[in-house]
């Protein structure tokens, strides 16, 4: 046997366990990945089975009705399903022209010195966790809206002829208003953050000929750059709605934590995170079933919502580590 | 007239502007708002006894079990949701970069980023609380596992995106260079493009980090607390968001105190590995420029 042959044979076996650790670290890689796919599928599929009793013992009845009585084991959703909406409504409301105005400062109005340190500082925003949302809501935020904000929207907003309702009752501080007044702070960086990205994406060129035409900082904005990039905000909008829709520990200590349905945006209410946060350990049976089905129905809506923001938001470039 | 167009024309712009910069100074002002508040009512109630009392002592004791249950859930966590994050996003980065399956689970991992935590708590209570309290009779129902279990779903989508990410930015003459040399492809990945990216791939886990120890929904039904000090991973457990949790709800001002001096800590833990996760991520860029 010759000198060559050997390191050949050799080669070959070498050759062969190369091939055979690829294909294992290929799968072993893949399996990974596909542990995502089943994180989201098994969420869906684990809340759909706990909450089955509920889901479809009841069915359309469970979402209708507005009635939440754990003493006679009956169980409506439509209360924390209308205060989940309401408070993401307002915090929609009041997150998109503020993350406007914060993105147009950033890219078109700022020195340019002051963009990266007020840049992050809005992102720190994103980071503060939401306990602490909730505690600052709680102990500092719900007594400033009882002494302030609520006394003067009842006397002012709250005597006008139709949108009055809205604005009528007891200075509280805790309510659905001030629930979406958190939910807006908390949001306002991912809004933000989304179309800070998708304004710097607009040519030059583009903005230059409108500056070069005459047009005025407000004008380029928009006329040129809201045009420009309106899916990929409509996208931030959405992602900034799905955060909201789902947020816990924030609302659930401003909300009250109350299954009546009122008018009123100052008055106290409940969402479906909410609910599941207060109840859930003393919770049992049919009470239990209730609220893993109210996280079914939370991740559902959830799901729909980032599926149409991602969508949106796909042209986009991605960058590091944010959501 | 046309002086009048124009005065309008800039009145309006001029309102723009001032409102912008007063939409920016809003958000500030609610960011050392909320700061302010955490950090000075937490001072007050930081002591030597936060450290070394356990909260069955209630407004007379401290967040030590806490504290611990919160490192060793969150390092459990981390331990799960690291390896499983990185091989992941290696495999989207190495091997499906251009391919359906590639592109549906970036996709369906941005949605993850974003899932309501509480659901995820639910989804864990369901898979690992409830079949582990059938097969024990009851001896083990919450437990510190299914927490860190919880919590590693929420880092998880974080690691994926940045390693995915990370592996993709490394020059593909490095690829080309180690496979010409005959190297087979997992050593290739394991040994020389992640040790490329490593300083990334780093950022992405000390980010999950930062995110998953702040989060409090996912485990009130999964370790659900213990006012006592625990350190094996089936039993109940207590931790620094779900202790406050608690706290906050209580009517005694005393446990508030306490509440906000944890507030505090987490905040602290929190701000400390974003700025962390930035200088290891800014100085990976320029070593390798």
């Amino acid at each position: 046997m010759s000198v060559a042959s050997v390191t050949l044979d050799s080669n070959r076996g070498r050759d062969r366990t190369d091939a055979r650790n690829d294909a294992l670290f290929r799968w072993a890689l893949r399996f990974c990945a596909l542990l995502v796919l089943a994180a989201l599928l098994g969420a869906a599929l684990s809340t759909l089975w706990g909450g089955r009793e509920v889901l479809f013992g009841d069915g359309w009845r469970f979402l209708t009705s507005a009635q939440w009585n754990p003493v006679e084991n009956r169980y409506g959703a439509w209360a924390p399903i209308y205060g989940t909406l309401v408070t993401s409504l307002i915090a929609i409301v009041i997150a998109v022209p503020l993350s406007f105005g914060i993105a147009l400062f950033l890219t078109e109005i700022a020195p340019a010195w002051l963009r990266a340190p007020i840049g992050t500082g809005i992102e720190l925003l994103a980071a503060i966790p939401s306990i602490i949302y909730g505690m600052w809501g709680l102990f500092v935020f719900v007594p400033f809206m009882a002494a302030h904000v609520d006394p003067l929207l009842d006397a002012s907003l709250g005597r006008l002829p139709w949108i009055g309702t809205l604005f009528q009752g007891p200075p509280l501080g805790l309510g659905l208003l001030t629930a979406g007044i958190v939910l807006a702070v908390m949001i306002v960086p991912f809004i933000s953050s989304v179309m800070r990205e998708v304004f710097q994406t607009v040519p030059v060129r583009l903005k230059e000929s409108a500056y070069a035409l005459g047009s005025t900082t407000w004008e380029v904005a928009w006329d040129i750059v809201l045009p420009y990039t309106r899916q990929a905000v409509i996208g931030g909008i959405f992602l900034g709605l799905g955060r909201a829709l789902g947020e816990t520990m924030a609302v659930t200590f401003v909300l009250g934590n109350a299954y009546g349905l009122t008018a009123s945006l100052l008055m106290p209410g409940t969402s479906i995170s909410s609910s599941i946060a207060n109840e859930f350990n003393e919770a049992a049976g049919l009470h239990r079933s209730a609220l893993i089905a109210l996280g079914f129905l939370l991740f559902v809506v959830t799901f729909i919502v980032l599926l149409i923001a991602r969508w949106m938001l796909r042209s986009l470039q991605r960058k590091a580590g944010k959501a | 007239m046309s002086t009048r167009i124009h005065r309008r024309r800039h009145a309006k712009n001029i309102a723009a502007q001032v409102l912008a910069s007063a939409a920016t100074l809003l958000a500030l002002a609610f960011l050392v708002w909320i700061l302010w508040e955490t950090i000075s009512r937490g001072l007050q109630a930081i002591g030597i006894s936060l450290f070394t009392k356990i909260t069955a002592y209630a407004d007379q004791g401290g967040l030590a079990n806490a504290i611990v249950g919160s490192a060793i859930i969150d390092a459990m966590a981390i331990a799960l949701s690291a390896p499983i994050g990185v091989m992941a996003g290696a495999y989207l980065a190495e091997y499906a970069r251009s391919t359906r399956l590639g592109a549906t689970i970036r996709f369906l991992n941005d949605i993850l980023l974003s899932a309501p935590s509480i659901v995820l708590g639910l989804f864990v209570y369901v898979i690992v609380v409830l079949p582990m309290t059938a097969a024990t009779n009851g001896t083990t129902t919450f437990s510190a596992l299914a927490g860190s279990i919880a919590l590693a779903l929420i880092g998880l989508p974080v690691i994926v995106r940045t390693t995915d990410e990370m592996l993709q930015l490394v020059p593909s003459t490095l690829r080309e260079a180690a496979l010409s040399l005959g190297i087979p492809q997992w050593k290739l990945t394991v040994q020389v493009l992640m040790r490329a990216a490593g300083s990334g791939i780093l950022t992405g886990v000390l980010l999950a980090l930062a995110r998953l120890s702040g989060e409090t929904a996912p485990l009130l039904f999964t370790a659900f607390g213990n006012n006592y000090m625990a350190f094996g991973p089936l039993e109940k457990m207590a931790s620094l968001p779900a202790a406050i949790y608690q706290y906050t709800n209580d009517p005694n001002p005393a446990l508030h105190a306490i509440a906000w001096a944890g507030a505090l800590l987490i905040a602290l833990f929190v701000l400390a590995l974003s700025l962390l996760a930035r200088t290891v991520f800014a100085r990976g860029k320029t070593s390798h420029d």
